[in-house]
């Protein structure tokens, strides 16, 4: 670099004016294709995803919009009649539907409530110093690697009124046995319980890498300051951890919106209808019901767009919530 | 550090929506190959060979008879292939989507007889005519059987396979302990003719049943079976919905629920894990079963049960289940596949899959044949099924079935009798809820 520039600089040739605007073109030129490369290139590399998520993400989701403004049946699936919003307006004097989403609800709370209490518990638990933590952090994260259909059987074993290990458990202590199947709060508890014992190691594991990113120091102080575990798991862990518990909050209030598989095999032969008296049906179950059981597309289009709107609400709800939360730390 | 940790995570990132788009379009890819293609490459004998894609739900038994290889034999140029989709409830929708796009379909696709008649309502127009192919032979079939496939303007689109002719499965143990005969022929009298000597009869067992054994497993089972045998059910001849009318309906919705407000019936809920452990358990005495349930009775209750269970004659004879082939129009080989459909179909390969696979022939010209007539069964104390099935075959009513006759039925059992049979109510709540939630699925 040295040697060229002192070459070039104190003996401009004739010979050479020509050339030195050209070689700055040509250096402006790539310099120019550089720019252009690191700016547009990203969005080349990320199209694929745009791509797709447009053929398998936008496009349905607003065909299925379309669809619900229309009578379609699966039977023939390209007829299709303008019907407006009537698919919306009925669903708001369906009993089913309310049924499903009181139904959504109660599992949903049921189920992320001990779920989060208890992740939140074995995730403290895995912080301390283990022996074998790996073995013990691999061991919470099987349930959620396991199906859902085959913790599901099982659990519909368990589950049996009349041979169920619940049951006779529960006869070992005295208790008569619970038709878990059949009864209202019995069926949707031990729905909720598959959904428990699934996804509460995942949670646990999120736990615990954030409660590894709390600073030492804070505990150190703490127990310099005389506070007890439990103390120091008040005082310290749980506000290091509140945009996470938020975080897994709203991802579980997601997945309890969504449920769909356990209580459809919780109830196996029968098939989507939740139930007898339709009692643990969701509004996975009966959007599900209607469209590919009772075969009416434009219903069920409508119920999906129902969901999509309430988890938009629920979305509403956290930011509200997490942006309170944010301006309550840093005031 | 930081920066080559994001660009890992970008890495990372990178390579997981590449992993997505490669599944993805192997899912394309796998989804469109299955329909017509695939000729030649795979048969080592050097000429083209036309592919023939079969597809069915659950264990069919066409491919497990040995059928596909036997066709195969005989027609070196045809090569079959099948996909099977478990269960019917995901396989019906799928079949529906894919005729209403005209693509991703086999030459040959099967249906349940409870989707036949919307199949042959709502789908004529995009499957072929099968009645006229070589081979096919009307009078070969039950008419009913001949007449659920086929539309007001006589066009066949679905050639029988197997039919569900039904008996009612007792075991003689517990009969005896209850002061029953056991022998089949003396059980048969017991309530021949009348669905409501059947009760009768499950009333006189209570009186001095063991304990722990109740006279039938659901009254759901009985509701099915006592429906399949009368000539109107939930659809008349003109294709309207009658259930709430009909007094056929009525009638056997009342018996029904007398067996389960008498305490006769197990409470159990059919093809559910509990109801496989009341076969284990001998937790109830009778069951209706239609031919094919012969095996899984056999399968749930065991060792133990051998030489217990036997079968009787239905009080009516009746049918429960069944299935058909059907050739959509958008094969790419429709001719080969309906030579094939009517081979599979015809009585000679029913009867093979009778004897191999206990699925009970369509094929009325079958019942002579001796593997059919001939048929014993040694887990049910060698009963002769062959003839007990036939006569009940036989005896089964033309039924008008309408486009939602599944779902009416399954409300009415799935919904309506459970109610009354597992949570207590009384009939009339039980029905208002079926009706209710039957009016929900109807009404578009």
């Amino acid at each position: 670099m040295a040697s060229d520039t002192t070459a070039a600089v104190p003996s401009p040739s004739p010979g050479q004016e020509g050339t030195a605007p050209a070689r700055a073109r040509g250096e402006e030129r790539r310099s120019r294709r550089y720019r252009r490369d690191v700016r547009w290139s990203p969005y080349a590399f990320i199209t694929p995803f745009f791509v797709f998520f447009a053929a398998f993400g936008l496009f349905p989701l607003l065909y299925t919009g379309w669809a619900s403004l229309h009578q379609v049946e699966l039977t023939s699936p390209n007829d299709m009649t303008w019907v407006g919003l009537r698919n919306f307006s009925r669903l708001l004097s369906d009993d089913f539907f309310w049924n499903a989403l009181r139904n959504t609800f109660t599992i949903g709370v049921l189920s992320t409530v001990p779920q989060l209490l208890i992740a939140l518990g074995i995730a403290h638990l895995l912080n301390y110093r283990l022996r074998a933590s790996m073995f013990f952090r691999v061991a919470v994260l099987t349930p959620y690697a396991t199906s859902v259909a085959a913790a599901t059987l099982v659990f519909v074993l368990l589950f049996g009124r009349d041979y169920g290990m619940v049951n006779w458990a529960l006869g070992l202590v005295g208790f008569d046995h619970v038709d878990w199947q059949n009864g209202g709060w019995s069926s949707q508890l031990a729905v909720s319980t598959i959904v428990v014992w699934r996804w509460t190691g995942y949670n646990a594991l999120i736990y615990l890498a954030a409660m590894q990113a709390v600073p030492a120091d804070l505990y150190e102080s703490a127990a310099l300051d005389g506070a007890s575990r439990w103390q120091q798991f008040v005082h310290v862990t749980i506000p290091s951890l509140r945009p996470t518990i938020l975080f897994t909050a709203v991802v579980s209030t997601i997945g309890a919106t969504q449920l769909f598989g356990e209580p459809l095999l919780f109830n196996g032969a029968a098939g989507a209808t939740g139930g007898s008296d339709h009692q643990f049906q969701t509004l996975g179950l009966y959007l599900y019901e209607q469209g590919w059981v009772n075969l009416h597309l434009g219903r069920a289009s409508a119920i999906a767009w129902a969901m999509f709107l309430i988890l938009l609400l629920i979305g509403a709800v956290n930011w509200l919530v997490s942006h309170k939360l944010r301006k309550g730390m840093t005031s | 550090m930081r920066t080559r940790t994001r660009i890992s995570r970008r890495l990372a990132a990178l390579a997981a929506v590449a992993a997505l788009g490669t599944g993805l379009l192997a899912g394309c890819a796998a989804d469109g190959k299955d329909p017509g293609g695939g000729s030649s490459a795979q048969g080592g004998g050097g000429g083209a060979k036309t592919t023939l894609t079969v597809g069915v739900f659950g264990a069919f038994g066409l491919k497990e008879a040995g059928l596909y290889d036997a066709y195969m034999k005989l027609h070196p140029d045809i090569e079959i292939k099948q996909t099977s989709i478990e269960r019917n409830e995901n396989y019906y929708p799928q079949l529906l989507t894919h005729l209403g796009s005209g693509s991703g379909l086999a030459d040959i696709q099967a249906v349940e007889v409870s989707n036949i008649a919307e199949v042959t309502a709502t789908q004529s127009g995009k499957l072929e005519d099968l009645s006229k192919v070589s081979g096919v032979n009307k009078d070969d079939f039950l008419p009913w059987k001949w007449a659920e496939a086929t539309t007001k303007d006589s066009k066949t689109v679905g050639l029988g396979t197997d039919i569900g002719p039904t008996g009612i499965c007792y075991r003689k143990d517990l009969f005896a302990k209850a002061g029953l005969p056991t022998d089949r022929e003396a059980v048969g009298k017991l309530w021949a003719g009348d669905w409501n000597k059947y009760l009768a009869v499950g009333r006189q067992y209570k009186a001095k049943a063991p304990a722990g054994a109740a006279f039938v497993d659901s009254a759901s089972g009985v509701l099915n079976s006592i429906t399949g045998s009368s000539a109107t059910r939930y659809y008349d001849a003109d294709g309207k919905v009658v259930y709430k009318s009909n007094p056929a309906v009525k009638q056997a919705w009342d018996t029904a629920t007398a067996f389960a407000a008498d305490g006769l019936t197990a409470k159990l809920q059919q093809f559910q894990p509990t109801w496989d452990q009341g076969f284990a358990n001998a937790s109830f005495a009778t069951v209706s079963c239609p031919a094919w349930m012969l095996g899984y009775i056999q399968d749930k209750a065991g060792a133990a049960g051998k030489d217990q269970w036997d079968v009787a004659a239905a009080p009516k004879p009746s049918n429960w289940g069944g299935s058909f082939l059907t050739v959509p129009s958008a094969s790419q080989h429709k001719a080969e596949a309906a030579k094939l459909a009517a081979w599979l179909t015809a009585p000679a390969q029913q009867a093979v899959l009778f004897e191999k696979r206990g699925s009970f022939p369509s094929a009325k010209a079958a019942y002579g044949l001796p593997a059919v007539a001939g048929a014993k069964h040694a887990y049910f104390g060698n009963a002769p099924i062959g003839q007990i099935f036939a006569q009940a075959a036989e005896g089964t009513p033309v039924q008008f079935l309408g486009p939602k006759d599944q779902i009416i039925q399954q409300n009415l059992t799935d919904i309506g009798m459970l109610q009354v049979e597992q949570k207590g109510k009384s009939p009339q709540q039980g029905w208002d809820a079926a009706v209710k939630a039957i009016d929900n699925a109807l009404d578009q």
